[in-house]
Protein backbone atom coordinates (compact mmCIF):
# COMPACT_ATOMS: atom_id res chain seq x y z
CA UNK A 1 0.00 0.00 0.00
CA UNK A 2 0.61 3.51 -0.25
CA UNK A 3 1.66 5.24 2.97
CA UNK A 4 -0.40 7.86 4.60
CA UNK A 5 0.89 11.53 3.66
CA UNK A 6 3.43 12.60 6.15
CA UNK A 7 5.81 15.56 5.93
CA UNK A 8 9.24 14.54 5.67
CA UNK A 9 12.08 16.86 7.27
CA UNK A 10 16.05 15.34 6.57
CA UNK A 11 17.91 15.93 9.55
CA UNK A 12 21.58 17.09 9.52
CA UNK A 13 22.81 17.03 12.81
CA UNK A 14 21.60 15.91 15.98
CA UNK A 15 20.06 19.23 17.18
CA UNK A 16 18.49 19.75 13.70
CA UNK A 17 16.56 16.17 14.24
CA UNK A 18 15.74 17.00 17.87
CA UNK A 19 14.19 20.72 16.85
CA UNK A 20 12.38 18.70 14.16
CA UNK A 21 11.10 16.30 16.47
CA UNK A 22 9.95 19.12 18.85
CA UNK A 23 8.40 20.79 15.79
CA UNK A 24 6.47 17.93 14.64
CA UNK A 25 4.83 17.37 17.93
CA UNK A 26 3.70 13.91 19.37
CA UNK A 27 3.05 12.43 16.03
CA UNK A 28 6.75 13.34 14.63
CA UNK A 29 8.78 9.86 14.40
CA UNK A 30 12.61 9.60 13.74
CA UNK A 31 13.91 7.66 11.19
CA UNK A 32 16.98 5.45 10.70
CA UNK A 33 17.35 3.16 7.89
CA UNK A 34 14.02 2.83 7.56
CA UNK A 35 13.71 -0.48 7.37
CA UNK A 36 11.13 -1.71 9.79
CA UNK A 37 9.27 1.74 9.61
CA UNK A 38 8.45 2.08 6.06
CA UNK A 39 6.94 -1.34 6.31
CA UNK A 40 4.79 -0.16 8.96
CA UNK A 41 3.90 2.70 6.88
CA UNK A 42 3.15 0.92 4.39
CA UNK A 43 0.60 -1.30 5.86
CA UNK A 44 -0.75 2.20 7.58
CA UNK A 45 0.19 0.50 10.88
CA UNK A 46 1.67 4.39 11.96
CA UNK A 47 0.51 7.83 10.25
CA UNK A 48 3.16 10.00 11.61
CA UNK A 49 2.56 13.86 10.76
CA UNK A 50 6.34 14.12 9.78
CA UNK A 51 9.07 12.01 9.92
CA UNK A 52 12.39 13.16 10.80
CA UNK A 53 15.20 11.27 8.32
CA UNK A 54 18.53 10.61 10.14
CA UNK A 55 19.87 8.66 7.89
CA UNK A 56 22.39 11.60 6.47
CA UNK A 57 23.76 12.98 10.26
CA UNK A 58 26.63 12.69 9.70
CA UNK A 59 28.16 12.89 13.85
CA UNK A 60 26.28 9.45 14.62
CA UNK A 61 27.84 7.68 11.73
CA UNK A 62 31.03 5.53 12.47
CA UNK A 63 32.59 3.16 14.59
CA UNK A 64 35.93 4.44 16.84
CA UNK A 65 37.79 2.16 18.83
CA UNK A 66 38.29 4.06 21.86
CA UNK A 67 40.61 1.99 23.60
CA UNK A 68 39.19 -0.15 26.55
CA UNK A 69 35.70 0.06 24.08
CA UNK A 70 34.37 0.12 20.91
CA UNK A 71 31.72 2.99 19.69
CA UNK A 72 29.55 2.79 17.10
CA UNK A 73 27.06 5.68 16.18
CA UNK A 74 23.68 4.70 16.32
CA UNK A 75 23.27 5.52 11.98
CA UNK A 76 25.89 3.20 11.05
CA UNK A 77 24.53 0.51 9.17
CA UNK A 78 24.52 -3.08 9.85
CA UNK A 79 26.77 -3.86 6.77
CA UNK A 80 29.85 -1.38 7.69
CA UNK A 81 29.15 -2.88 11.78
CA UNK A 82 29.40 -6.85 10.36
CA UNK A 83 31.90 -5.89 8.13
CA UNK A 84 34.20 -3.21 10.68
CA UNK A 85 37.71 -5.19 11.69
CA UNK A 86 37.74 -4.12 15.20
CA UNK A 87 34.69 -5.47 15.47
CA UNK A 88 35.13 -8.08 13.98
CA UNK A 89 37.95 -9.11 16.45
CA UNK A 90 36.78 -7.10 19.51
CA UNK A 91 33.13 -8.34 19.46
CA UNK A 92 32.74 -10.82 17.38
CA UNK A 93 29.54 -11.94 18.70
CA UNK A 94 27.91 -8.13 17.84
CA UNK A 95 29.45 -8.94 13.96
CA UNK A 96 28.00 -12.36 14.29
CA UNK A 97 24.32 -11.06 15.20
CA UNK A 98 24.65 -8.40 12.56
CA UNK A 99 25.35 -10.82 10.15
CA UNK A 100 22.11 -12.71 10.72
CA UNK A 101 19.89 -9.86 10.21
CA UNK A 102 17.51 -9.75 7.45
CA UNK A 103 19.53 -9.94 4.19
CA UNK A 104 21.97 -7.87 2.35
CA UNK A 105 19.67 -5.29 0.71
CA UNK A 106 18.48 -4.42 4.05
CA UNK A 107 21.63 -4.58 5.94
CA UNK A 108 23.27 -1.75 3.72
CA UNK A 109 20.25 0.68 4.74
CA UNK A 110 19.12 -0.55 8.51
CA UNK A 111 21.21 0.83 11.28
CA UNK A 112 22.38 -0.49 14.30
CA UNK A 113 20.80 2.41 16.36
CA UNK A 114 17.19 2.03 14.59
CA UNK A 115 17.28 -1.19 15.84
CA UNK A 116 18.08 -1.13 19.08
CA UNK A 117 15.92 1.85 19.92
CA UNK A 118 13.04 0.11 17.49
CA UNK A 119 13.56 -2.71 20.28
CA UNK A 120 11.18 -5.49 18.68
CA UNK A 121 11.37 -8.21 20.89
CA UNK A 122 12.53 -10.58 17.68
CA UNK A 123 15.16 -8.76 16.88
CA UNK A 124 18.81 -9.92 16.70
CA UNK A 125 21.32 -7.33 18.57
CA UNK A 126 19.29 -6.28 21.66
CA UNK A 127 20.66 -9.26 23.36
CA UNK A 128 24.17 -8.56 22.51
CA UNK A 129 23.93 -5.01 24.02
CA UNK A 130 22.31 -6.44 27.14
CA UNK A 131 24.77 -9.32 27.65
CA UNK A 132 27.83 -6.78 26.93
CA UNK A 133 26.29 -4.22 28.83
CA UNK A 134 26.55 -1.87 26.75
CA UNK A 135 25.83 1.94 27.51
CA UNK A 136 23.66 4.13 25.21
CA UNK A 137 23.90 7.21 24.54
CA UNK A 138 20.98 9.28 24.15
CA UNK A 139 20.44 13.24 23.42
CA UNK A 140 17.72 15.36 24.40
CA UNK A 141 16.94 19.39 24.48
CA UNK A 142 18.72 19.52 27.80
CA UNK A 143 22.00 17.72 26.60
CA UNK A 144 23.12 14.25 26.63
CA UNK A 145 22.66 10.91 28.95
CA UNK A 146 23.67 7.82 29.40
CA UNK A 147 22.38 4.43 30.05
CA UNK A 148 22.83 1.18 30.81
CA UNK A 149 21.38 -2.18 29.03
CA UNK A 150 19.87 -3.10 31.87
CA UNK A 151 17.75 -0.44 31.56
CA UNK A 152 17.17 0.44 28.08
CA UNK A 153 15.06 -2.28 26.59
CA UNK A 154 11.84 -1.84 29.05
CA UNK A 155 9.04 -3.50 27.16
CA UNK A 156 8.33 -4.21 23.25
CA UNK A 157 9.18 -1.80 21.36
CA UNK A 158 10.09 0.56 24.46
CA UNK A 159 12.90 2.27 25.26
CA UNK A 160 14.53 4.50 27.66
CA UNK A 161 14.48 7.12 24.42
CA UNK A 162 12.06 9.78 25.37
CA UNK A 163 9.73 10.88 22.76
CA UNK A 164 11.72 13.94 22.55
CA UNK A 165 15.09 12.26 22.42
CA UNK A 166 17.28 10.63 20.15
CA UNK A 167 19.92 7.59 20.35
CA UNK A 168 23.44 8.80 19.64
CA UNK A 169 25.49 6.14 20.22
CA UNK A 170 26.13 2.52 21.45
CA UNK A 171 29.40 1.86 23.44
CA UNK A 172 30.29 -1.93 23.99
CA UNK A 173 33.18 -2.86 25.76
CA UNK A 174 36.04 -4.32 24.26
CA UNK A 175 35.86 -8.07 24.60
CA UNK A 176 39.74 -9.08 22.62
CA UNK A 177 40.48 -12.90 23.07
CA UNK A 178 36.89 -13.81 23.77
CA UNK A 179 35.41 -16.69 22.10
CA UNK A 180 31.58 -15.63 20.17
CA UNK A 181 28.32 -16.87 18.71
CA UNK A 182 25.12 -15.75 17.86
CA UNK A 183 22.93 -19.18 17.24
CA UNK A 184 19.73 -18.15 15.19
CA UNK A 185 16.82 -20.53 14.95
CA UNK A 186 14.09 -19.66 12.36
CA UNK A 187 12.26 -21.36 9.86
CA UNK A 188 13.34 -19.26 6.55
CA UNK A 189 16.21 -17.07 5.25
CA UNK A 190 15.95 -13.81 6.09
CA UNK A 191 12.74 -14.56 8.96
CA UNK A 192 12.99 -13.34 12.34
CA UNK A 193 14.42 -15.34 15.23
CA UNK A 194 12.23 -17.85 17.10
CA UNK A 195 14.24 -17.91 19.72
CA UNK A 196 18.03 -16.34 19.75
CA UNK A 197 21.42 -16.36 21.75
CA UNK A 198 24.20 -14.80 21.47
CA UNK A 199 26.96 -16.03 23.72
CA UNK A 200 30.57 -14.60 24.40
CA UNK A 201 32.81 -16.49 26.83
CA UNK A 202 36.84 -16.18 27.36
CA UNK A 203 38.55 -19.24 28.02
CA UNK A 204 41.37 -20.45 30.41
CA UNK A 205 43.29 -23.81 30.03
CA UNK A 206 39.90 -25.07 28.23
CA UNK A 207 37.57 -24.18 30.50
CA UNK A 208 35.29 -21.10 30.58
CA UNK A 209 36.59 -19.02 32.64
CA UNK A 210 33.50 -15.90 32.11
CA UNK A 211 30.51 -16.28 29.76
CA UNK A 212 28.26 -13.48 28.95
CA UNK A 213 24.33 -15.19 27.79
CA UNK A 214 21.57 -12.72 26.00
CA UNK A 215 18.93 -14.07 24.56
CA UNK A 216 15.76 -12.60 22.11
CA UNK A 217 12.18 -13.30 21.34
CA UNK A 218 11.37 -15.11 24.63
CA UNK A 219 9.71 -12.20 26.47
CA UNK A 220 9.12 -8.28 25.38
CA UNK A 221 12.66 -8.16 26.08
CA UNK A 222 15.96 -9.34 25.59
CA UNK A 223 16.79 -11.63 28.45
CA UNK A 224 20.32 -11.91 29.92
CA UNK A 225 20.72 -15.32 31.23
CA UNK A 226 22.75 -14.73 34.91
CA UNK A 227 22.37 -18.26 36.39
CA UNK A 228 23.87 -20.00 32.95
CA UNK A 229 26.54 -17.55 33.55
CA UNK A 230 27.46 -18.36 36.95
CA UNK A 231 26.94 -22.48 36.22
CA UNK A 232 29.16 -22.21 33.42
CA UNK A 233 32.45 -21.61 35.07
CA UNK A 234 34.94 -23.80 34.88
CA UNK A 235 32.83 -26.08 32.10
CA UNK A 236 35.32 -27.90 29.72
CA UNK A 237 33.01 -30.26 28.32
CA UNK A 238 29.64 -30.23 25.72
CA UNK A 239 27.91 -32.30 28.80
CA UNK A 240 29.02 -29.34 31.39
CA UNK A 241 27.89 -27.08 29.00
CA UNK A 242 24.92 -28.68 28.17
CA UNK A 243 23.79 -28.59 32.31
CA UNK A 244 24.73 -25.22 32.87
CA UNK A 245 22.30 -24.20 30.23
CA UNK A 246 19.23 -26.31 31.37
CA UNK A 247 19.23 -22.63 34.29
CA UNK A 248 18.30 -20.58 30.14
CA UNK A 249 14.61 -20.97 30.91
CA UNK A 250 14.73 -20.06 34.24
CA UNK A 251 12.37 -17.37 34.93
CA UNK A 252 11.10 -17.30 31.66
CA UNK A 253 7.59 -16.59 30.73
CA UNK A 254 7.49 -15.86 26.96
CA UNK A 255 4.66 -16.20 24.90
CA UNK A 256 2.91 -18.66 22.57
CA UNK A 257 2.71 -17.48 18.81
CA UNK A 258 2.38 -19.20 14.84
CA UNK A 259 5.96 -20.09 15.48
CA UNK A 260 6.61 -22.00 18.52
CA UNK A 261 4.15 -22.77 21.97
CA UNK A 262 5.41 -21.62 25.40
CA UNK A 263 7.17 -25.08 25.81
CA UNK A 264 8.75 -25.60 23.06
CA UNK A 265 10.06 -21.88 23.15
CA UNK A 266 12.03 -22.60 26.66
CA UNK A 267 13.16 -26.13 24.88
CA UNK A 268 14.73 -24.04 22.51
CA UNK A 269 15.64 -21.19 25.01
CA UNK A 270 17.97 -24.38 26.63
CA UNK A 271 19.11 -25.77 23.60
CA UNK A 272 20.09 -22.99 21.47
CA UNK A 273 22.16 -21.32 24.88
CA UNK A 274 24.04 -25.14 24.60
CA UNK A 275 25.09 -25.15 20.92
CA UNK A 276 25.77 -21.57 21.24
CA UNK A 277 28.23 -21.63 23.84
CA UNK A 278 29.58 -24.30 22.40
CA UNK A 279 30.02 -22.73 19.31
CA UNK A 280 31.89 -19.76 21.31
CA UNK A 281 34.31 -21.73 23.55
CA UNK A 282 35.10 -23.85 20.13
CA UNK A 283 33.94 -27.08 22.76
CA UNK A 284 32.61 -29.70 20.74
CA UNK B 1 6.02 18.25 -2.31
CA UNK B 2 9.75 18.07 -2.66
CA UNK B 3 12.31 18.80 -5.38
CA UNK B 4 14.63 16.01 -5.97
CA UNK B 5 17.62 15.02 -8.31
CA UNK B 6 18.19 11.87 -9.00
CA UNK B 7 20.63 10.10 -12.02
CA UNK B 8 18.85 7.29 -12.79
CA UNK B 9 20.91 4.74 -15.57
CA UNK B 10 22.96 7.32 -16.58
CA UNK B 11 20.24 10.05 -16.92
CA UNK B 12 19.86 12.95 -14.00
CA UNK B 13 15.99 14.14 -13.45
CA UNK B 14 15.15 16.89 -11.59
CA UNK B 15 11.33 15.93 -9.76
CA UNK B 16 8.86 17.23 -7.55
CA UNK B 17 8.02 13.97 -5.00
CA UNK B 18 5.55 13.21 -2.78
CA UNK B 19 7.34 12.43 0.39
CA UNK B 20 5.42 9.16 0.54
CA UNK B 21 6.42 8.29 -2.57
CA UNK B 22 8.36 4.80 -2.28
CA UNK B 23 11.28 4.54 -4.74
CA UNK B 24 9.76 2.01 -6.83
CA UNK B 25 7.19 3.97 -7.46
CA UNK B 26 9.18 7.24 -8.72
CA UNK B 27 11.05 4.79 -10.66
CA UNK B 28 8.02 3.02 -12.16
CA UNK B 29 5.48 5.90 -12.51
CA UNK B 30 7.41 9.25 -12.58
CA UNK B 31 10.40 7.88 -14.63
CA UNK B 32 8.93 5.25 -16.67
CA UNK B 33 11.46 2.76 -16.25
CA UNK B 34 9.29 -0.69 -15.42
CA UNK B 35 12.14 -2.89 -15.68
CA UNK B 36 12.13 -2.86 -11.62
CA UNK B 37 9.13 -4.75 -10.54
CA UNK B 38 6.99 -4.25 -7.41
CA UNK B 39 6.29 -8.21 -6.15
CA UNK B 40 5.60 -8.44 -2.35
CA UNK B 41 5.19 -4.79 -0.94
CA UNK B 42 6.15 -6.37 1.96
CA UNK B 43 10.00 -5.73 1.75
CA UNK B 44 10.55 -9.80 1.43
CA UNK B 45 11.18 -10.79 -2.30
CA UNK B 46 13.84 -8.31 -3.73
CA UNK B 47 12.04 -8.04 -6.79
CA UNK B 48 12.45 -4.51 -6.56
CA UNK B 49 16.22 -4.51 -5.82
CA UNK B 50 18.33 -1.65 -7.30
CA UNK B 51 21.61 -0.39 -6.54
CA UNK B 52 21.85 3.11 -5.39
CA UNK B 53 25.27 4.54 -5.22
CA UNK B 54 26.70 1.02 -5.45
CA UNK B 55 24.96 -0.73 -3.29
CA UNK B 56 21.54 -2.81 -3.63
CA UNK B 57 18.67 -1.69 -1.84
CA UNK B 58 15.05 -2.72 -1.85
CA UNK B 59 13.26 0.19 -3.56
CA UNK B 60 10.03 -0.63 -1.76
CA UNK B 61 11.43 -0.01 1.57
CA UNK B 62 13.36 3.51 0.34
CA UNK B 63 11.84 7.19 0.24
CA UNK B 64 12.34 8.76 -2.77
CA UNK B 65 13.11 12.04 -1.24
CA UNK B 66 15.64 9.55 0.53
CA UNK B 67 17.39 9.02 -2.64
CA UNK B 68 17.62 12.44 -3.19
CA UNK B 69 21.07 13.17 -4.82
CA UNK B 70 21.75 9.39 -4.93
CA UNK B 71 23.20 7.69 -8.29
CA UNK B 72 20.70 4.48 -8.74
CA UNK B 73 21.27 1.82 -11.33
CA UNK B 74 18.13 -0.52 -12.29
CA UNK B 75 18.27 -3.64 -14.12
CA UNK B 76 17.91 -1.54 -17.32
CA UNK B 77 21.23 0.10 -16.83
CA UNK B 78 23.21 -2.62 -16.02
CA UNK B 79 24.03 -2.59 -19.86
CA UNK B 80 25.33 -0.66 -22.44
CA UNK B 81 22.69 -1.46 -24.60
CA UNK B 82 24.66 -3.55 -26.83
CA UNK B 83 26.68 -6.25 -25.05
CA UNK B 84 24.30 -7.70 -21.65
CA UNK B 85 25.94 -7.47 -18.26
CA UNK B 86 28.02 -10.81 -17.62
CA UNK B 87 25.45 -11.99 -14.68
CA UNK B 88 22.54 -11.33 -17.58
CA UNK B 89 24.40 -13.49 -19.99
CA UNK B 90 25.09 -15.95 -17.15
CA UNK B 91 21.25 -15.97 -16.06
CA UNK B 92 20.56 -16.92 -19.93
CA UNK B 93 23.08 -19.71 -20.27
CA UNK B 94 22.50 -21.49 -17.14
CA UNK B 95 18.57 -20.58 -17.43
CA UNK B 96 18.73 -18.99 -13.69
CA UNK B 97 14.88 -17.94 -14.45
CA UNK B 98 11.52 -19.52 -15.19
CA UNK B 99 8.82 -17.08 -14.85
CA UNK B 100 11.53 -14.04 -14.48
CA UNK B 101 9.13 -12.13 -12.44
CA UNK B 102 11.73 -12.04 -9.57
CA UNK B 103 15.18 -11.88 -12.51
CA UNK B 104 15.31 -8.06 -12.71
CA UNK B 105 16.03 -8.32 -8.09
CA UNK B 106 18.33 -11.62 -8.88
CA UNK B 107 20.31 -9.77 -11.29
CA UNK B 108 20.83 -6.93 -9.16
CA UNK B 109 21.43 -8.42 -5.94
CA UNK B 110 23.82 -10.95 -7.57
CA UNK B 111 25.84 -8.04 -9.38
CA UNK B 112 26.12 -6.51 -5.48
CA UNK B 113 27.41 -9.98 -4.81
CA UNK B 114 30.20 -10.32 -6.87
CA UNK B 115 31.09 -6.90 -6.38
CA UNK B 116 31.55 -7.76 -3.09
CA UNK B 117 32.97 -10.54 -3.02
CA UNK B 118 33.95 -11.48 -6.92
CA UNK B 119 34.20 -15.33 -6.35
CA UNK B 120 31.65 -16.98 -4.27
CA UNK B 121 31.19 -20.20 -2.78
CA UNK B 122 27.76 -21.70 -3.15
CA UNK B 123 26.74 -21.52 0.66
CA UNK B 124 28.27 -17.56 0.03
CA UNK B 125 25.93 -17.34 -2.90
CA UNK B 126 22.46 -18.42 -1.46
CA UNK B 127 23.11 -16.47 1.69
CA UNK B 128 24.12 -13.25 -0.66
CA UNK B 129 20.64 -14.26 -2.41
CA UNK B 130 18.71 -14.52 0.84
CA UNK B 131 16.43 -11.23 0.30
CA UNK B 132 15.36 -12.66 -2.76
CA UNK B 133 12.69 -14.91 -3.64
CA UNK B 134 11.54 -17.18 -6.48
CA UNK B 135 8.49 -18.33 -6.04
CA UNK B 136 8.92 -20.83 -9.50
CA UNK B 137 12.12 -22.20 -6.75
CA UNK B 138 14.50 -21.97 -9.43
CA UNK B 139 17.27 -21.34 -6.92
CA UNK B 140 19.48 -24.44 -8.42
CA UNK B 141 19.99 -22.68 -11.21
CA UNK B 142 20.08 -18.92 -10.55
CA UNK B 143 23.28 -20.37 -8.43
CA UNK B 144 24.91 -21.46 -11.28
CA UNK B 145 24.76 -18.08 -12.90
CA UNK B 146 25.83 -16.27 -9.81
CA UNK B 147 29.12 -19.02 -10.43
CA UNK B 148 28.89 -18.74 -14.09
CA UNK B 149 28.87 -14.85 -13.57
CA UNK B 150 31.74 -15.03 -11.35
CA UNK B 151 34.03 -16.87 -14.05
CA UNK B 152 32.54 -14.56 -17.07
CA UNK B 153 33.91 -11.57 -14.61
CA UNK B 154 36.96 -12.60 -14.05
CA UNK B 155 37.52 -14.18 -17.77
CA UNK B 156 37.04 -10.42 -18.70
CA UNK B 157 39.33 -9.19 -16.12
CA UNK B 158 42.48 -11.00 -17.25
Amino acid sequence: MIPVAFDYKKASSVQDALAALAAGGEDAKLMGGGQSLLPVLRLRLNAPSVVVDCSSIPEIKGIKDEGGKIVIGAGTTHHAVMNDPAVKSSLKVLADATASVADPQIRHRGTLGGALAHSDPRADQPPVALALDAEFTIAGATGQRTVAAADFFQGPFETAVGPDEILVSVAFPKLDGWGGHYEKFNRAAQAWSIVGVAATVRMEGGKIAEARIGLTNVGGTPHRASAVEQALVGASSIAEIEAASMHASDGLSPFADEDADVEYRLHLARVLTARSVAKAAGIS
Amino acid sequence: MQHIKVTVDGTTYHKEVEPRTLLVHFLREDLGRVGTVVGCDTSNCGACTVLVDAVSVKSCSMLAVQADGSEITTIQGVSDGNDWHPVQSAFKECHGLQCGYCTPGMVMSSIDLLNENPNPTEAEIREGLEGNLCRCTGYHNIVKSVQRAAELMEGAKS
